[in-house]
């Protein structure tokens, strides 16, 4: 076990209170929403990851980069069980939401889905009105509340309401694609989940959308966990607290290489591969 | 570089595309392969048209044409009898008129029949004198004219035709001839039978849809067909939809990609080819022969005419078209529901909504146009299919409605195909008549599967 005692501050998170272990970090004193432990995520015989051992720090945003094909999104449909429907997906190891485990025998999927929720790559609202966008996954959970409270709330967290306040009853594919990110996130955060995971949110926007989006997950952290996948290593650098890297080994499968406060991976990376990645050397 | 470095270039490092007039000839040669290519799918097309349009004007030329009809008395004689005016149209003449018309020229017997069928006024009688009809509905089985309500002047007008008029149709032309040879005609008609009236006659007609089957062409419709048709085709749907949207929704959404799925869609798609007489055999092993207590009615305490129509009942027909078309229906079904983008299963998924209602609303939703136009398309190989139907036993003279699932029926093309096959060359003009409807029925099935489908038609 060893300590890493560099200075480097990322809000209030010091890199004294990282606890390196095996290439793992694990933030001491700070609450973790959702952290896994030796997980490995086979495809039928295939081993996609390996060994990730990460702690998603309480409302900050994590980040996963790495290489195309080193499972970075593999590792993130694992955090709510998606991978689940995969045909062939198999997991070891444990996903610990609240310290419980996912992968549990007595866990349900959907439960697990409710609360923690997701939004995908590409845009993909339902071919329905932007309020049935918002309230269908409220209702299908069971919401007793009132539902337009609960859609005007998920849009404005969104920054999503002042731009489609006036069309609600208007397809959810009216919207620029930027908007219908937007209104995925509402979506999301309508059912009020503990950790939102974002698979490359941005990849299909253009600049300003992306920025857009950016600011918009800097504002989600004050409410929930963000986990995010991005191939992006700006958007990583600007836009996360804590940063994963993930690259392959021989026979393909990814494993965690680094992981901790952003501003480090950036600047002071412990590992060699790392700092290659970052620099554009590779991937 | 100068052009000519550059040829110096080319030449060194081997050029092997071809250069100046021979790349034009042989961008030419090209095209012109192109084109005759071209050509030839052009012919395709137009040889798909010409057979298209020779089947139409088959059946068109044979359903309109002139007639040469003959009649017993000729109605104008009865206009005249009557002492109204000459060319007065007889089916314009008041039910008064025609119920004299029946007493001047029926026998009393004849004509105490048709009145205790149906009676020709509400407040007198015509033929039975009152004593007579008072013991007639005293009986234990009342004649049918007891209770029905009178006859209007139409039915009154049909029953002087059928059985005063009598026309009968000695000759008959196709459209063609009829508007290219009409002198002709007419001058052979002169000749040969001096007392027929010639008429341009549409073969499709009000009264021919109208009426039920006839041994005489002059009167017989196709009423029962489609009335049978309906029925079948309603209660095969009504068995085929569920069970193949059903059958579709598990196959696609909740079985594991394993040998025995790939075997049972393999199969599926199998079935789908099966010559449909096959299917009439099973229905008649099955559905006639060993559920004959249900498909009868006789276990659900349903009467049919003494047992007359056994299994071979509408229900049967149902069912045997529903096997039929269920792997159309399952095929069609889980193509639409595979075209629903993943993503939105994902979505539904990822906001902890259950599988069943990811389906339930959005997989579903947006499957329906094409579970619809493939389950209306099937319906429309139902309509048409007639191999399956003469194997489990449709009737082929049938005079009455089809009321239920336990009647015995027939269909369109059961009594298109039993009228091909009579000689009098009147049952010819018959079928093609019944085969433009047919047609017509078809073509709105399909067009209202066109319009189903735009109307749930989704973008995303």
């Amino acid at each position: 076990m060893e300590t890493v005692e560099s200075a480097s501050l990322v809000e209030d998170v010091k890199m004294a209170d990282l606890t390196i272990e095996a290439g793992a970090a694990r933030p001491h004193d700070h609450p973790v929403a959702v952290e896994t432990r030796d997980l490995a995520v086979y495809y039928g015989a295939f081993r996609a990851v390996k060994d990730i051992n990460v702690a998603c720090v309480t409302n900050m945003i994590t980040a996963l980069i790495g290489p195309s094909g080193c499972g970075k999104s593999t590792v993130l449909r694992s955090f709510n069980r998606m991978n689940d429907l995969i045909p062939g997906a198999r997991v070891e190891g444990e996903v610990r939401l609240d310290g419980i485990n996912i992968y549990g025998p007595a866990v349900d999927p959907v439960e697990v889905r409710r609360r923690v929720g997701m939004v995908f790559q590409k845009p993909n609202p339902f071919p329905k009105s932007i309020f049935e966008n918002v309230a269908w996954g409220a209702r299908v959970n069971g919401f007793k509340g009132n539902l337009n409270e609960l859609v005007e709330g998920a849009l404005r967290q969104a920054a999503l309401w002042d731009e489609v306040k006036d069309k609600l009853r208007e397809s959810g594919y009216s919207l620029s694609g930027g908007q219908q990110q937007r209104l995925c996130i509402a979506r999301a955060i309508a059912l009020k989940p503990e950790v939102v995971l974002m698979d490359e949110p941005t990849s299909a926007l253009d600049p300003v959308a992306t920025l857009r989006i950016e600011e918009l997950i800097g504002e989600l952290k004050e409410r929930y966990t963000i986990v995010i996948v991005t191939h992006n290593m700006q958007q990583a650098a600007r836009a996360s607290d804590f940063t994963a890297f993930l690259n392959m080994d021989e026979d393909r499968a990814g494993y965690l290489v680094e992981y901790g406060p952003t501003e480090a991976i950036f600047t002071k990376p412990r590992q060699q591969t790392t700092e290659d990645y970052i620099t554009g050397r590779f991937g | 570089m100068s052009p000519a470095e550059a040829a110096v270039v080319r030449e060194a490092v081997g050029n092997r595309f071809p250069e100046g007039d021979e790349a034009i000839r042989h961008g030419r040669r090209r095209q012109r392969r192109g084109t005759t290519y071209r050509v030839a799918f052009l012919a395709a097309l137009a040889l798909a048209v010409l057979a298209l349009l020779t089947l139409l004007f088959t059946v068109v030329n044979q359903s309109f044409g002139l007639v040469a009809i003959e009649e017993t008395i000729p109605r104008d004689d009865l206009v005249a009898e009557l002492g109204l005016p000459a060319g007065t149209d007889l089916a314009s003449v008041e039910i008064n008129g025609l119920v004299a018309i029946l007493q001047n020229r029926l026998s009393r017997n004849a004509g105490r029949r048709l009145e205790r069928d149906q009676r020709f006024f509400a407040d007198r009688l015509v033929f039975e004198p009152a004593d007579s009809w008072a013991e007639v509905c005293a009986r234990q089985e009342p004649e049918p004219g007891c209770t029905l309500p009178a006859r209007d002047q139409a039915n009154v007008y049909q029953l002087v035709l059928e059985k005063v008029v009598e026309p009968d149709i000695v000759a008959s032309w196709s459209l063609t001839s009829s508007l290219v040879d009409r002198t002709a005609i007419e001058a052979e008609i002169e000749e040969e039978f001096p007392d027929a009236v010639v008429d341009f006659r549409s073969w499709v007609s009000p009264s021919f849809i109208r009426s039920p089957q006839h041994p005489d062409p002059e009167l017989a419709g196709i009423r029962t067909a489609i009335l049978g048709s309906l029925w079948v085709l309603a209660l095969a749907i009504l068995a085929a939809f569920p069970i193949g949207v059903a059958a579709a929704v598990y196959l696609e959404e909740y079985a594991s990609d394993n040998w025995i799925s790939r075997l049972i869609r393999t199969n599926i798609n199998n079935l789908a080819g099966v010559p449909s007489i096959i299917y009439g055999m099973l229905g008649l092993a099955i559905f006639v022969r060993a559920l004959e207590s249900i498909t009868s009615g006789s276990a659900l305490g349903a009467g049919n005419d003494g047992g007359v129509a056994n299994g071979r009942t509408i229900l049967s027909a149902s069912l045997t078209l529903a096997l039929l078309v269920l792997p159309v229906v399952i095929i069609s079904s889980q193509e639409a529901i595979r075209a629903v983008p993943q993503s939105f299963r994902r979505a539904g998924l990822a906001l902890g909504a259950t599988k069943w209602q990811t389906i339930r609303a959005h997989v579903l939703p947006n499957a329906t146009p094409g579970i619809l136009t493939g389950t209306i398309l099937a319906m429309a190989r139902a309509f048409g299919e007639t191999a399956p139907l003469v194997v489990v036993g449709a009737s082929t003279f049938i005079t009455v409605d089809p009321d239920g699932p336990f009647s015995k029926f027939t269909a369109l093309p059961i009594q298109i195909f039993q009228w091909t096959s009579r000689p009098q060359e009147e049952f010819q003009h018959l079928a093609a008549a019944a085969i433009l409807v047919l047609l017509v029925l078809l073509l709105t099935l399909n067009a209202t599967a066109i319009l189903l489908r735009n109307r749930f038609q989704r973008s995303y």
